[in-house]
């Protein structure tokens, strides 16, 4: 029999997460590499558009379906997937690592006997063994780590594998899980109203001590708003008390990875950078030429916010509009 | 109510990383180490679980001699007593979490909090791995948490919200920036830390 990967699949409201399909391919890839089997299994209520996973490359996909598992319980989808995945006799298992999949992985893992790797930022077949790359030290260094245990686990950082469409047949199947484990469960889910988390943004536009007070973050958020990016801040303006710390990038904050990150008034203070240095492309606005953003960034406008930021707002407009 | 709380030493965040001949570790030649961030949000909720329902807490590190610092610094802040795990070389997540889980699994604790995430590694697995090994229940990332009887309530940080997270005891719980705030060490703390009971295992 040949081994087995499977990819485990994160949905909220029965809608399947980018970051998983990214998972998916990055799975796929794996198996073609060293001849696994593929399965995906998504532990879930009810489940919408399955079958596109089916696009990224694995065609056998189960659902773990309990009506209590619409929100996520984190004994309850431990016991599941272990169970699942044990069953299967599963090698190697990949998670998002998502709020959701840093929660469970390590749940998971030590029922399967495996060792863990977690947010991993490269994950390849190297002479017929998987190696991972992961960030250590805030992203001042990185370590590469071989698990040497028969079962193996790995989370990857959202955002950096790319999606590989690579269409196949898609077969869904349903187990019922009959007797959940629900020690442990979500009663609900309080979502920060009608914005869009720097965690999941694909545009970010930060604000930093520049702003010089909180009321001229307008300034950042009529930008981010022409831009279709979510607002984010440095510390020193969290703890200023300026904006939530859900908003914060940073070693204390999130770690982000949009395709476009945009710095105004921020320094570059190297706990900054550990939460956003991966981003793909980074815009930084700072009257100072010698402030440290510039290191990293890709474009860099010398100047002032409060003249730079009005004149960008209104020539994106022009743009996006036409 | 049995309470502990886990902390690791960590090099103070602004710390130039050099890294060791061999490359498996870092050079920590006049790097100076700290007690990891999240881990003083843990130190605040476990003394004020205890001033709420009385008990005692007891503050575990995992390592050698050189952890008492940063352990100090928790019995300042107003843990009754330390227990040094010893470990030798460095360990990974797993075996920090296998050190853990064998002392709470016996230790009769209600509670144990730990910081989400320990700012050297980066790994965030070390409150789920431990809480899995040892048998007992686990939400991670918590910005608030209410005790009631037997069962926990607790805010976890989840992409554009929060989840609300309800489990019984004995839990463990890491702490994320904004569960509370955590006190600075007075004087008088400082003085009766020197006091304190120190175990060491083994
Ligand atoms: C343990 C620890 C953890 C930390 N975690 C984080 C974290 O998660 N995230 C984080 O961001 N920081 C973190 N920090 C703090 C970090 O060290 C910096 O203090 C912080 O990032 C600085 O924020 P800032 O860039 O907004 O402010 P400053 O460093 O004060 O920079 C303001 C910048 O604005 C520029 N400026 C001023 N006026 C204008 C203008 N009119 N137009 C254009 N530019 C202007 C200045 O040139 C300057 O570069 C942490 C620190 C520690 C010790």
């Amino acid at each position: 029999m040949s081994k087995l990967i499977i990819a485990v699949i994160e949905q909220r409201d029965g809608k399947i997460k980018k970051s998983s399909l990214e998972v998916v391919s990055k799975a796929a890839v794996i198996a073609q590499q060293l001849s696994y089997e593929t399965l995906a299994i998504i532990p879930a209520a009810t489940v919408e558009e399955s079958e596109k996973i089916a696009q990224y490359g694995i065609g056998r996909i189960v659902t773990l379906s309990n009506s209590a598992f619409s929100n996520y319980s984190p004994s309850g989808y431990t016991k599941a997937v272990a169970e699942f995945a044990k069953e299967k006799g599963a090698e190697v298992l990949l998670f998002s690592n998502t709020a959701m999949g840093k929660d469970l992985a390590p749940r998971v893992a030590p029922l399967l006997g495996a060792g863990i790797a977690s947010d991993c930022t490269s994950l390849e077949a190297q002479n017929g063994e998987l190696v991972a790359v992961r960030p250590v030290f805030a992203g001042k260094a990185f370590q590469k780590v071989k698990v040497n245990s028969s079962v193996k686990v790995f989370t990857l950082r959202p955002n950096v594998f790319p999606l590989v469409e690579n269409q196949t047949t898609a077969n869904v199947e349903n187990v019922n899980i009959d007797s959940p484990d629900l020690t442990t469960t979500v009663s609900e889910i309080k979502r920060a109203e009608g914005k869009l988390d720097v965690a999941e943004a694909d545009i970010i536009v930060s604000g930093g001590r520049g702003l010089k007070e909180s009321g001229n973050f307008h300034l950042v958020e009529e930008l981010a708003s022409v831009l279709g990016a979510a607002v984010g801040a440095s510390r020193a303006v969290v703890d200023a008390g300026w904006r939530p710390h859900g908003e914060q990038v940073g070693q204390t904050g999130k770690t982000v990875t949009p395709s476009l990150y945009v710095a105004c008034g921020i320094s570059g203070a190297i706990q900054h950078l550990a939460g956003m240095a991966s981003s793909k492309y980074i815009v930084a606005i700072n009257k100072d030429k010698d402030a440290p953003i510039f290191t990293i960034a890709d474009y860099g406008i010398v100047g002032d916010v409060f003249e730079i930021l009005p004149v960008l707002k209104d020539e994106i407009k022009k743009v996006t509009s036409n | 109510m049995k309470i502990a709380v886990c902390v690791s030493n960590v090099p103070d965040t602004a710390t130039k990383i050099k890294i060791s001949a061999g490359g498996k570790e870092i050079d920590k030649t006049g790097v100076s180490f700290i007690v990891n961030p999240y881990d003083e949000f843990a130190i605040e909720e476990a003394v004020k679980t205890k001033e709420k329902f009385g008990g005692e807490t007891v503050v575990i590190s995992v390592g050698d001699d050189s952890n008492k610092e940063i352990m100090r610094k928790a019995l300042a802040m107003g843990i009754d007593s330390g227990l040094l795990l010893k470990a030798d070389g460095t360990l990974d997540s797993d075996g920090v979490a296998t050190l853990l889980a064998d002392e709470i699994k016996d230790g009769g604790y209600d509670i144990v909090f730990m910081g989400k995430q320990s700012v050297d590694f980066d790994t965030s697995m070390v409150g789920q791995l431990t809480a899995t090994k040892a048998g007992l229940n686990c939400i991670t990332v918590c910005v608030s948490l209410t005790i009631d009887n037997n069962s926990v309530t607790a805010e976890r940080e989840i992409e554009g919200g929060r989840e609300v997270v309800k489990s019984g005891l004995p839990v463990v719980i890491t702490a994320q920036k904004g569960l509370n705030d955590p006190r600075y060490p007075n004087l008088k703390g400082i003085m009766d830390a020197k006091r304190k009971n120190w175990k060491r295992k083994p």
